[in-house]
């Protein structure tokens, strides 16, 4: 089939057809429902606004991470990037920090700063900065040294090197490590209302949890997903499209 | 008046350069000649100010542009922005005529990679002089066109020293090139203690 903007709708139905078959297989409603049967819950948590609610407690949480992961993970990585010293020094650092898992941090960071809004979204954060940092740091090895040059000799302000000469190289990487850092992020985010507070998607898919509910978890879990998509769709992929508009020119 | 007194210049153990030391009078041109891996984009770089690691001192104007080896431009900027991110004093009519002078008119909203390499060399050489640079160090940007379009670019950069006037340090290995466009010749030759002028 040729490649149309329609093929992710197509992916995506396809998608939908497997979840039909496989919920008409197992023909037991409160172990995996059809798709039409969650939209009455759909409608009911939307009327009472309880969805909403929920899916803007996590949002913003998500949101929080993403910056301070993304601005903390650009920094780091760039700097270690751009040093072969400083990278001798913090690469061990990074190695640990990408392998202790997320739960540890989540655990650890609610036991020292209590269960607060502040904990949820640092433990976030620490688990999504070494991947930033990885992804960014090959960028910052990848930098070319005769723009940088070119920067010295013309006396470019630290603001246009990073405007114009550094942030642009690094676009690609930046790009990479945004992508998966969204998606890795609300998991982790869902983890962290899961354990420890009262609002949030994850927090929603705690209690229907315990109620054996799996349409509402669905109605949740798959509300968020939607978010995410349209995130994907609608800023990440035409900002991609715009700072890659020199490629194709 | 740009004085350059170098004394010794080593990479790791390896010394470079040994004493060099020469000036360029405001508006004057000279060129700098010698075998290939003599050091001559060393002198450039130290005399630009991006090579700070060398025994010696140099005195140079504030204004200060270079042509790199290869244009070394921002290629995800259009013309015009390649010119005013470098000198943000340039209005877009200024940018715009900085680009008629070298023969790229119409092209503003183009991205280099759009351009020949020539014409790349020539977005280079506008951004150099768009600046009113007081010094001005070019190293080898003739290289690797063809005779024709090199020619063209000599004459254009003979056009626009005249205009601009200021002082010229460039790198070349063409002997034609130096005694076409240079007041003066420095020749860099390899010594017991590094490279020095002969």
């Amino acid at each position: 089939m040729e490649d149309t903007r329609l093929t992710p709708f197509l992916s995506i139905l396809g998608l939908l057809v497997l979840w039909v078959v496989a919920a008409l297989l197992t023909d037991d409603a409160q172990l995996l429902p059809t798709p039409w049967a969650l939209l009455p819950k759909f409608a009911q948590e939307l009327a009472s606004g309880e969805l909403l609610t929920h899916l803007g407690a996590t949002i913003i949480r998500v949101l929080w991470a993403f910056v301070l992961a993304m601005s903390l993970g650009t920094a780091i990585g760039l700097a270690m990037g751009r040093s072969v010293r400083l990278n001798r020094w913090l690469d061990p650092w990074l190695v640990i920090f990408l392998n202790l898992p997320a739960l540890v941090l989540i655990v650890l960071c609610y036991l020292w700063i209590g269960l607060t809004e502040a904990a949820a979204i640092i433990a976030v954060t620490l688990n999504k900065v070494p991947n930033v940092a990885t992804v960014v740091r090959e960028g910052g090895r990848a930098l070319d040294p005769a723009l940088d040059a070119m920067a010295q000799v013309y006396r470019l302000s630290w603001w246009r090197r990073m405007c114009h000469v550094i942030l642009p190289q690094l676009a690609p990487f930046i790009a990479a490590a945004a992508r998966s850092g969204v998606a890795v992020i609300w998991k982790i985010v869902l983890v962290v209302e899961f354990l420890g507070r009262s609002s949030g998607v994850g927090f929603q898919i705690h209690l229907y949890f315990q109620l054996f509910d799996v349409g509402m978890v669905l109605v949740y879990a798959l509300s968020f997903i939607a978010v995410m998509l349209l995130v994907e769709w609608l800023l990440l992929q035409p900002w991609e499209r715009r700072t890659a508009r020199w490629r194709r020119a | 008046m740009t004085r350059v007194e170098i004394t010794s210049k080593s990479f790791g153990t390896a010394r470079v350069l040994g004493r060099v030391s020469f000036t360029i009078d405001e508006g004057e041109t000279v060129a700098l000649v010698g075998p290939s891996g003599i050091g001559k984009s060393t002198i450039l770089r130290i005399v630009a100010g991006i090579d700070t690691a060398f025994d010696g001192r140099v005195e140079r104007p504030d204004a200060v542009a270079m042509v790199f080896q290869e244009p070394t431009l921002l290629l995800w900027r259009s013309l015009r922005e390649n010119l005013r991110i470098v000198h943000p004093a340039l209005t877009p009519a200024e940018a715009e005529e900085a680009l008629v002078q070298v023969g790229l008119a119409g092209k503003a909203d183009f991205f280099p990679g759009q351009l020949s390499l020539g014409q790349q060399r020539r977005l280079a050489l506008a951004r150099a002089f768009a600046g009113q640079p007081e010094l001005l160090i070019m190293d080898e940007p003739y290289a690797s066109l063809d005779q024709e379009t090199a020619q063209g670019m000599l004459r254009l950069t003979e056009t626009l020293i005249a205009r601009h006037r200021p002082a010229t340090l460039f790198v070349t290995h063409s002997m034609q090139e130096a005694n076409h466009l240079a007041d003066r010749v420095l020749t860099l030759r390899e010594g017991p203690d590094g490279a020095t002028l002969g």
